[in-house]
């Protein structure tokens, strides 16, 4: 069990009365991408807020062989970092101004180091530095929130939903940058709805259902799965 | 002849609301409150220069220290379940060794025949860290409170400052030398020293803000928090550092208006309420959001102001408040202005 990044035991999260997640248990090793897939209201993106800590949760979350820090800032600066499903950017300043938050809790220097690394992966943002984030397309702001997360040097990325609502070529693009990420020595827990494009780049995936864990296993035997085949692979993609 | 004097008496007042209005729309934006004390900090910093033109010492450097006493019980109540040596001490300095190291200051300097300049910078420095311990005391155990929870609190906090203020300055009014007491003509103008200070420090304050908004990355943070709330806290923004920022930024304006309309007009421990409501006005007409509108706006309220009390002087409050029902109207029916979701 040790040398995992992220271990999960029995993590309960309610809502008021009513529990979303019951009982959640995972592990993830260092450098590796790792799916959770699942259909609509499965409790997977209350996963990554309650492993993020925006969401109270019961249970243990032990990263990089300690309890996890208590806050959100503290997480922060461990190097968690979450990429939420509706991006949460900041509309109305500019490109530049949402990668340097990005960089909050980091000293200057590391924020000078990894902005550099950040334009030369997003080529398209350099260009729009001085562009409101409001103004940009889906598939910039996707990437907009991927930057502005890189600049926190994180060690663990929670990306939720990188795909939604984006053009199928966008798609692709996101996937092969998240797959980029992971030769930099960046683990990343993917939350997605296109689970064929998932599997394909992950190691490992989790099916969640009805807020417990369904199936687990290696991603490429998971992309086998008869059961799964039928209802979250399907035809359509 | 007339209109010129009403009109630099408008502008003098206006700029006065104007710090008003921005620290206002700085609170709301970045803390949610509605902050209605913002008047009394007002108050408490005239009153401060006035007893310290007097030679006294202030009774705010004590409300100080018993600020920094409570918030200092605050901290211990949250630190009940543990802490480490670090948080505390860093407690203990910000709580009791800084209204002390103040108070220590105030009572060698008090007696000692100042400059008014030294005397203007020692109130800002007595009242500013007020911010941080109401912040401490009265918003941050609120923090993911609703909007009209945070005003309730805000008339709570309104009437114990202004309590305090009763209870510490007395009833009587005072009124502070001005920083200057020359007087220029400018064509048909006479123009006095101080309304040249108060310009000045408006403008100051107005391109320092900016600035700080513009080029530092903690009043990034602070438009960051303001914008998207969950995306500050995402990227390790804490809560509690824009809040303390906000309303210290807040009480360093305030104080900053009440050591300039401190000499202009005689000031009551109550007197704050009504200069804060005309930049309360102001921010409003900038839908709590626009700086720029705001502080036009606050120009605008001085010069009803002045001008409603020349020609229909019992009306004047009543005309500068009602200057609100028509933007509100404007403001409901154009949709801008969106509830808390």
């Amino acid at each position: 069990m040790s040398g995992n990044l992220l271990e999960l035991s029995d993590l309960h999260v309610s809502y008021g009365r009513a529990e979303v997640l019951h009982g959640i248990s995972m592990s993830m090793k260092p450098g590796s991408i790792v799916t959770v897939i699942g259909a609509n209201g499965a409790g997977k993106s209350t996963l990554l807020n309650a492993i993020m800590g925006i969401v109270p949760s019961s249970g243990t979350i032990v990263y990089d062989g300690a309890p996890v820090p208590r806050s959100v800032e503290g997480r922060v600066a461990g190097g968690l970092c979450l990429v939420p499903e509706k991006r949460e950017l900041f509309a109305t300043m500019s490109v530049e101004d949402n990668v340097e938050l990005g960089g909050f809790l980091r000293s200057a220097a590391e924020r000078a180091e990894t902005r550099e690394d950040v334009y030369a992966r997003f080529p398209r943002l350099a260009e729009r530095r001085k562009q409101l984030a409001g103004t940009l397309s889906g598939g910039e702001r996707q990437m907009l929130a991927l930057a502005r997360a890189l600049m926190s040097r994180p060690r663990l990325l929670l990306l939720d939903e990188p795909s939604l609502g984006l053009a199928p070529k966008i798609v692709i693009d996101i996937l092969n940058i998240v797959s980029e990420l992971r030769k930099t020595g960046v683990s990343i827990l993917l939350v997605e709805q296109n689970a064929r494009a998932a599997l394909e780049i992950a190691d490992e995936g989790y099916l969640v259902e009805l807020g417990e864990v369904r199936l687990s296993g290696p991603a490429s035997e998971m992309a086998v799965n008869p059961a799964l085949m039928e209802s979250y692979l399907g035809t359509h993609s | 002849m007339i209109a010129t004097f009403l009109i630099q008496d408008g502008v003098t007042n206006g700029a006065i609301y104007a710090l008003l209005g921005l620290a206002l729309v700085l609170l709301f934006s970045v803390t949610r409150v509605i902050f209605i004390p913002q008047g009394e900090f007002v108050a408490y910093g005239a009153l401060t220069l006035a007893l310290l033109d007097g030679g006294k010492v202030p009774a705010t450097t004590s409300l100080l220290v018993c600020f920094g006493a409570i918030a200092f019980l605050f901290d211990l109540w949250s630190m009940r379940r543990g802490t480490d040596i670090r948080t505390f001490l860093r407690s203990l300095a910000l709580n009791l060794v800084l209204p002390g190291v103040i108070y220590g200051i105030t009572i060698v300097l008090a007696p000692l025949d100042l400059p008014s300049v030294a005397k203007a910078l020692l109130t800002i420095l007595i009242i500013t860290p007020m911010g941080v311990y109401v912040y401490r005391i009265a918003y941050r155990p609120l923090a993911d409170a609703s909007v009209l929870v945070l005003l309730i609190a805000s008339v709570g906090v309104h009437l114990a400052m202004m309590g305090l203020g009763l209870v510490f300055f007395g009833a009587e009014g005072l009124r502070a030398e001005p920083l200057a007491d020359d007087n220029y003509t400018i064509g048909a103008l006479m123009v006095s020293a101080q309304s040249l200070c108060i310009y000045g420090a408006t403008i100051a304050i107005i391109v320092g803000l900016y600035m700080f908004f513009e080029r530092t990355l903690l009043g990034k943070a602070l438009r960051a928090t303001a914008v998207n709330r969950l995306g500050a806290r995402l990227v390790g923004v804490r809560t509690h550092l824009t809040g303390v920022t906000a309303f210290t930024l807040a009480a360093a304006i305030g104080a900053v208006s009440g050591v300039l309309i401190g000499p202009i007009t005689t000031i009551y421990y109550d007197t704050g309420f009504l200069i804060g409501l005309k930049g309360f006005v102001a921010a409003i007409i900038g839908g709590l959001a626009s700086f720029p509108i705001t502080a036009i706006a606050a120009i605008g309220v001085g010069l009803v102001e002045s001008f409603s009390s020349f020609f229909a002087s019992s009306y004047k409050e009543v005309i500068v408040f009602g200057l609100i029902i028509p933007v509100l109207i404007w403001l409901s029916l154009s949709g801008g202005f969106h509830e808390e979701e």
